[in-house]
C-alpha cells in the first residue's frame, strides 16, 4: 500500500480528482459561465490524457481485486483520449446546456467505472465496475431534456441493463457455486467445462455480448443511439464498447482459456451472425445516427473476428483496432454532432448536397467513413487486415471469406452517405456551418489520427510487444 | 563512419517539393514554381554530390572493397518475423553513381525547362510532376527492399504517365500515355510475381538478405529454389526471368519496346530525363542490383544477352528509318539500353569477368549525360522549328550555334569516337562482349556502325542538308537553355576520362582496365564509315537515299514500319484477345455476374425487410429475444455443439 496505491490506482484517482473539483465547482458560491466551465474541463480531460502515459507501475491491490500493467494503462490511455475527443465535440452542445457540470461528473464516473472493470482481478469487482459504468450513462442519456425521445433513450438504455445485469449476476453466483471462487486466477484453474459452469458462462458472455451489441442481444443499442444526445451516442459507441472489449477479450484470454474451444465457436457463429445482420439493418436506415448505431454493430462483428484468433496478435490487432475505431467514428459522429447541434438534422437525406455548402466537414465526415469502411491507405484498412490476418491464423477460413464478404456489403452504405454528400443534389442543402476551434480540434485529431496510425508502424509494434500471448 | 542519415534529405526535397507545387503551385507560385522546383533540385544534387564523395573517397571503402552501407532503415510492414515491408537507403557504388546521374540530369532538366516550357498554361503542375519523377527514380535506387523497388517502380511508372500525358488535349499524348502505362504495367506483373517467387524461397524480402541467401550454395534457400523446378526449368530461373521481364518493360527491350518511342509525345525535356537518362535505364539498374544472383544462373543470363543484343540491333536499323527525329533518338536510346543489357549478360560475378557488369554500369553513366543532351538539343531544334519532322529542318547550324556544336558532340560521343565518352564505356562493353561471345561481339560491331550512321543521318538532316529558309528566327533559345547544353556537352566530353572501373564493379573490388589500340581500331573504323556514309547520304540535298531505300525494298519498308510490331500487337490484342476472352468475358460479366449481384441485391433487401420486424422499439421484445438468444446458445454450446 502506500505510495504504491497513489501509482496504481493513477488512472482512476486522477477521475476522482477531477469529479471533486467540479463537484466544487458546482456548490461553490461564484457564478461561472458555461464557456468557462467547459475551457476548465476539456483542460483537466487533456491533463487527465497526458498524465496517463507518466508514471506508471505493473502491480496488484486489494488481494488481487484490482491489478494493473501497461497494456491496461495503454487501454485506459486510448479511453481518455476518446473521452477528451467526445468532449471537444459536445461543446457546441453544452455550450447552451443548463447542466453542463453534472453532465461531466457523471460521464467521468462511468468512464471510471469502465476503469475499474478492466483493472478488475475479480468477478464482484468487475461487477461494481461494470454497474458503475451503466448507471450514470442511462442517466446521460436522458440529458436532452426537453426531448422525448431522449427520456424513452434513457429508460430502455435501463431496463435493458437492469435485465442483462440480472442475468450476470445470476451467471457469476453460478460461477461461484461451481468453483468457489470468485478471483480470476484462481478461477480458471477450477474450470472443467462441466454443464452447469458451460451455462454459467454462457450467461457471462451474455452480459459483454449485451454492452457490446453482439446480436442477438443488440435490439437495445438502434432505438438508445438513436435518442441519446449524440455525445452520449458516440461515447456509447466508441468509449463504453471499447472498454467492454477490451475486458472482454482479458476475461476471455486469461480466466476462461480452458474453455477456449467452446468461446471460440461461439464467437464464430455470433460474429457471423452480428456482421449479417448489423449489415442488413444498416443498409435500411436514413437516420445517420442509427445508422452509425447499425454499422457499428457491424463492427463489433469484425472486433469478435480478431477476438477469435486467439493469440498475442489477436489482443494486439483488436486493441489497434479499437484505435483507429475511436478516431473514424468520432470523426463520422464529430460531424453529426456538429450539424445536429446546429440545424437539428439527422437524415441522410439531409446531407445532400452538403459538399457544396460544407466541402470540409464533407470531406472529415468521407475520410472517417473510409475508415470505417476499410478503404485503404486510411487507418480503418489496417485495423481491419490485422483483424482478419489475427482471425485467419486460426484456419478458420468460412469466417475469413463471410468477413471479406460483409465488407463488401458495408461498402455499400458507407459509400451510400459519399454519394450522397458529394453527388446528389438538393434545393436547400445544409448552410454553411460555423464551426468553433474545440470542434476543429477534435476533427483535426481524428483525421489525423485515420490518416496517420496506419502508416505510423510502431504504433502496431507498440501495442503488439504489450500484447500478451494466448 | 559518417552518418549518412542525411542522404535521406536527397529524394526527400523533390517529395517536399511536389506536395508543395501539386497543392498550391498553380495559384501561389505561378511562373515562380520553376524556380522552386529547380531550388530544391540544386539542393538535393548538392548532397548527392557531397555523398559521392563521402562514399567513394573517404569511407566507403574496407580493405580495398566497397561496401553496402545500409543507411537508414525503417520497418512500414512486419508480415513475420523474417519477413517485412522495409523503406530505406542503401548506399553501394551503383546506388550511389545513379543519384548523381539522376539529379543532375534532373537538374539540368529543371534548368533547361525554364526556357522551354516558359508561358505553359500548367507550368507549375510539369514541376510538380518532375519533382515526383526525381522522389520516386530517387526512392527506387536507393532502396534497401525488393518491395519498396516495387514501389518506386510503379511510382515512377505513375509519373511517366502523367508527364507523358502532359499535354492531355492532344489525343495522341493521351493515348501514348495510355500505351506506356499499360505496357510497363503488364511487365510489371512478370516482376511482381518474380519478386514474390524470389522472396518466397529467400524467405525474405530485404535485399541483401536475398541475396546473401540466394548465393551461398550450402543455404536451405538456395538448395529449395534450385532444386525446385516448373515446366523444366529451376524456379531461380523462372523468379529471375519474371523480374526482367519487369526490367525489360520500363528499358524498353524488345517486345516491350513499343511503349517508347510513342513516349515521345511528353514535353521534350521530359523524354531527356525520363525516356532517355533515368527511367529506361531502371531495368538494366534491377538487374544490376540483383547480378550476384543472376551471375549464379546462367540461363537467366543468356536471356538478359539475347534479349539485350537482339533489341539493339532491331533499334538501330529502324532508327535508320525513321525521320521524326525523337523517335530517331527513342530508339537509339533502346538500341544503346540494349548494348547495357547484354553487357551485363555476358558478365560473371567477380574479379576479371566482371568486366561486362562495369562497361554496363559505364556505359549507363556516359550515356546519361549525351542522350540527354541529345534530346535537350532536340528540344531547343523543336523549340524553334515548331515541327519534330526532319524534312522541315535542315541547315539550322547558322541559327543555333550553341545547339549545333553540343549536338555534334553528343553524336561523336554515342558513335564512339575517341575522345569522347562513349568510346570508352563502348569498348569496354565490346571486349566484354568479345570475350565471352562472338556472336554477341559481332552484332554489337555492327550495331556500334549503324549507330553512327543513323546518328549522323539525324546530325546532317537538321543541322546541314539544304539551306534554311526561317523567318520567324527568334533564337536560339533563353540562356536557361543553353547551359544546359554547354554543361552536359563538357560532360560528354570527359565523362569517358573518369577512372571509373576503380568505382564501380561487380565486386566492389577496384578493377585494372586497358584501352586495347589494336581492339580498338575496328569499331572506330566502322563507326567512321558510317558517318562518311551519312555525310555522303544527307549532307545536302540529293536523291541519293531514295535510291538507297528503294534498293533495299522490302526490307526498307519493314524497317521504316518498324517491323510491323506494332500491329502484330493490335491484331494479337484486338482480334484474338478481344474476341476469345474479352467478348466473352463482357457477356458473362453483363449476364451472368451481374444477374449474381442483382440477385444477391434483392435477396439482401428482402431479408432486410424481414428482419426489420426484430426491431419493433419495445423493450419488452427485446428482453425477450434477449431471453432466447441464451437459451440459444445454451441449446447449441452445452448439448449440441461439445
Amino acid at each position: 500500500m502506500g505510495i504504491d496505491f497513489f501509482i496504481l490506482m493513477k488512472s482512476e484517482l486522477l477521475l476522482a480528482v477531477i469529479i471533486f473539483i467540479l463537484l466544487f465547482i458546482k456548490v461553490g458560491s461564484k457564478e461561472w459561465k458555461n464557456e468557462q466551465m467547459l475551457n476548465i474541463v476539456n483542460v483537466l480531460l487533456l491533463v487527465n490524457f497526458i498524465a496517463g502515459f507518466f508514471g506508471n507501475k505493473d502491480g496488484m491491490l486489494f488481494n488481487d481485486m484490482f491489478k494493473t500493467n501497461q497494456l491496461i494503462v495503454l487501454e485506459k490511455c486510448i479511453l481518455n483520449l476518446g473521452t477528451f475527443i467526445i468532449s471537444l465535440q459536445a461543446y457546441t452542445w453544452l455550450k447552451n446546456h443548463k447542466h453542463v457540470l453534472e453532465f461531466y461528473m457523471l460521464l467521468l464516473a462511468s468512464l471510471m467505472g469502465m476503469f475499474y472493470m478492466i483493472s478488475s482481478g475479480n468477478l464482484l469487482m468487475f461487477y461494481l465496475g461494470l454497474e458503475l459504468s451503466t448507471i450514470p450513462l442511462a442517466a446521460l442519456a436522458n440529458f436532452d431534456l426537453e426531448k422525448r425521445k431522449s427520456s424513452e433513450a434513457a429508460f430502455k438504455l435501463i431496463m435493458s441493463s437492469a435485465f442483462s445485469s440480472g442475468l450476470l449476476l445470476f451467471g457469476i453466483s453460478m460461477m461461484y457455486g461451481t468453483t468457489g471462487t470468485l478471483n480470476f486466477t484462481e478461477l480458471s484453474q477450477h474450470l472443467d467445462g462441466s454443464a452447469l459452469q458451460l451455462f454459467a458462462f454462457i450467461l457471462l458472455f451474455t452480459g459483454f455480448a449485451f454492452k457490446i451489441s453482439v446480436v442477438p442481444f443488440h435490439l437495445w443499442t438502434a432505438d438508445v443511439y438513436e435518442g441519446s444526445p449524440v455525445a452520449i451516442t458516440s461515447f456509447l459507441s466508441v468509449i463504453s464498447k471499447g472498454a467492454f472489449i477490451f475486458a472482454f477479450i482479458s476475461v476471455l484470454y486469461n480466466v476462461f482459456k480452458p474453455l477456449a474451444d467452446t468461446w471460440y465457436n461461439m464467437l464464430f457463429l455470433l460474429s457471423v451472425l452480428t456482421m449479417v445482420i448489423g449489415n442488413l439493418f444498416a443498409i435500411r436506415q436514413n437516420n445517420l445516427k442509427r445508422f452509425l448505431a447499425f454499422s457499428s454493430i457491424a463492427q463489433v462483428g469484425f472486433i469478435l473476428v480478431g477476438i477469435s484468433g486467439s493469440s498475442q496478435a489477436g489482443t494486439a490487432s483488436v486493441i489497434y483496432f479499437i484505435l483507429i475505431y475511436i478516431f473514424s467514428n468520432l470523426g463520422a459522429f464529430g460531424v453529426i454532432a456538429l450539424v445536429s447541434a446546429l440545424t437539428v438534422k439527422e437524415g441522410i437525406e439531409d446531407y445532400k448536397g452538403f459538399y457544396k455548402t460544407n466541402p470540409l466537414l464533407t470531406w472529415v465526415l468521407t475520410i472517417a467513413l473510409f475508415s470505417l469502411a476499410g478503404i485503404p491507405p486510411t487507418a480503418g484498412f489496417f485495423g481491419k487486415f490485422f483483424l482478419i490476418m489475427a482471425g485467419a491464423a486460426k484456419g478458420n477460413y468460412t469466417l475469413i471469406i463471410i468477413a471479406a464478404l460483409n465488407m463488401i456489403v458495408s461498402l455499400y452504405y458507407y459509400l451510400r452517405v459519399v454519394k450522397a454528400m458529394f453527388m446528389d443534389k438538393n434545393e436547400q442543402p445544409i448552410e454553411k456551418l460555423v464551426i468553433n476551434n474545440y470542434s476543429k480540434l477534435a476533427l483535426f485529431i481524428c483525421v489525423s489520427g485515420i490518416v496517420l496510425t496506419g502508416f505510423v508502424s510502431w504504433v502496431y509494434d507498440y501495442i503488439y510487444s504489450l500484447s500478451t500471448g494466448f | 563512419m559518417t552518418n549518412y542519415a542525411y542522404v535521406s534529405l536527397i529524394p526527400l526535397l523533390p517529395l517536399a517539393c511536389f506536395v508543395v507545387l501539386g497543392l498550391w503551385g498553380r495559384k501561389r507560385f505561378k511562373t515562380f514554381s520553376g524556380i522552386v522546383g529547380t531550388g530544391s533540385l540544386l539542393a538535393s544534387t548538392i548532397l548527392s554530390f557531397y555523398t559521392a564523395y563521402q562514399y567513394f573517397f573517404v569511407d566507403g571503402k574496407v580493405n580495398g572493397v566497397y561496401q553496402h552501407i545500409i543507411a537508414m532503415k525503417y520497418t512500414w510492414l512486419q508480415f513475420s518475423p523474417n519477413v517485412s515491408i522495409d523503406m530505406g537507403i542503401m548506399l553501394d557504388p551503383i546506388s550511389v553513381m545513379m543519384i548523381v546521374v539522376v539529379t543532375f540530369i534532373s537538374l539540368m532538366v529543371h534548368v533547361f525547362s525554364l526556357g522551354y516550357m516558359k508561358g505553359e498554361e500548367r507550368f507549375a503542375t510539369y514541376y510538380a510532376f518532375l519533382s515526383l519523377f526525381t522522389f520516386s527514380m530517387l526512392g527506387l535506387v536507393l532502396s534497401t527492399n525488393i518491395f519498396q523497388i516495387y514501389m518506386f517502380w510503379e511510382l515512377v511508372g505513375v509519373s511517366s504517365y502523367l508527364l507523358i500525358g502532359y499535354y492531355f488535349d492532344k489525343p495522341s499524348a493521351v493515348a501514348a500515355s495510355k500505351k506506356a502505362f499499360i505496357v510497363t504495367r503488364f511487365a510489371d506483373l512478370g516482376f511482381l510475381i518474380g519478386i514474390l517467387i524470389l522472396a518466397f524461397h529467400a524467405e525474405t524480402l530485404d535485399i541483401s538478405t536475398l541475396i546473401e541467401r540466394l548465393t551461398d550454395h550450402q543455404s536451405t534457400q538456395f538448395v529449395s529454389i534450385t532444386t525446385g523446378s516448373l515446366l523444366g526449368v529451376s524456379i531461380l530461373t523462372w523468379g529471375l526471368t519474371l523480374v526482367f521481364i519487369g526490367g525489360a518493360g520500363k528499358s524498353a527491350m524488345f517486345p516491350l519496346h513499343i511503349w517508347l518511342p510513342d513516349a515521345m509525345e511528353g514535353p521534350t525535356p521530359v523524354s531527356a530525363l525520363i525516356h532517355a537518362a533515368t527511367m529506361v535505364v531502371a531495368g538494366v539498374y534491377l538487374v544490376a542490383r540483383l547480378f550476384p544472383v543472376y551471375s549464379i544462373d546462367g540461363a537467366a543470363l543468356d536471356i538478359v544477352t539475347y534479349v539485350g543484343a537482339f533489341s539493339a540491333l532491331l533499334a538501330a536499323v529502324i532508327a535508320c528509318t525513321q525521320t521524326d527525329i525523337k523517335r530517331v533518338l527513342a530508339y537509339s536510346t533502346m538500341s544503346q539500353i540494349g548494348y547495357m543489357m547484354f553487357s551485363l549478360g555476358v558478365s560473371r560475378y567477380g574479379g576479371e569477368n566482371g568486366l561486362g557488369f562495369m562497361a554496363s554500369m559505364f556505359h549507363l553513366f556516359t550515356h546519361a549525360f549525351f542522350k540527354s543532351l541529345l534530346f535537350l538539343g532536340a528540344g531547343a531544334v523543336i523549340h524553334l522549328v515548331h515541327s519534330n519532322d526532319m524534312k522541315d529542318m535542315g541547315g539550322l547550324r547558322k541559327f543555333m550555334p550553341v545547339t549545333h556544336i553540343s549536338f555534334l558532340i553528343a553524336c561523336l560521343a554515342i558513335s564512339g569516337i575517341p575522345p569522347f565518352a562513349g568510346f570508352f564505356s563502348k569498348e569496354e562493353i565490346l571486349t566484354a562482349a568479345f570475350d565471352s561471345n562472338k556472336l554477341i561481339y559481332g552484332v554489337a560491331l555492327f550495331t556500334s556502325g549503324l549507330t553512327a550512321f543513323y546518328m549522323f543521318r539525324l546530325y546532317f538532316s537538321i543541322f546541314w542538308k539544304k539551306e534554311s529558309h526561317l523567318h520567324n528566327a527568334h533564337g536560339e533559345g533563353t540562356s536557361t537553355m543553353k547551359i544546359p547544353l554547354i554543361i552536359l556537352a563538357v560532360c560528354a566530353v570527359i565523362a569517358g576520362l573518369l577512372p571509373f572501373s576503380n568505382f564501380i564493379t561487380s565486386d566492389g573490388a577496384a578493377l585494372e582496365t586497358h584501352i586495347n589500340l589494336v581492339f580498338s581500331i575496328a569499331p572506330v573504323l566502322l563507326a567512321l564509315g558510317g558517318i562518311l556514309l551519312a555525310a555522303n547520304l544527307y549532307k545536302t540535298e540529293n536523291n541519293k537515299p531514295e535510291k538507297v531505300a528503294a534498293a533495299l525494298g522490302g526490307f526498307y519498308k519493314a524497317a521504316h514500319s518498324k517491323f510491323y510490331v506494332d500491329e502484330v500487337y493490335i491484331f494479337v490484342t484486338k482480334k484474338i484477345v478481344f474476341n476469345l476472352i474479352g467478348r466473352p468475358a463482357a457477356w458473362i460479366d453483363k449476364n451472368i455476374v451481374d444477374g449474381l449481384m442483382n440477385l444477391i441485391a434483392s435477396v439482401t433487401e428482402k431479408i432486410s425487410e424481414l428482419i426489420k420486424g426484430l426491431q419493433s422499439g419495445k423493450v419488452q421484445s427485446y428482453t425477450l429475444y434477449f431471453f432466447a438468444g441464451i437459451v440459444g446458445l445454451a441449446a447449441v454450446f452445452i448439448y449440441l455443439w461439445k
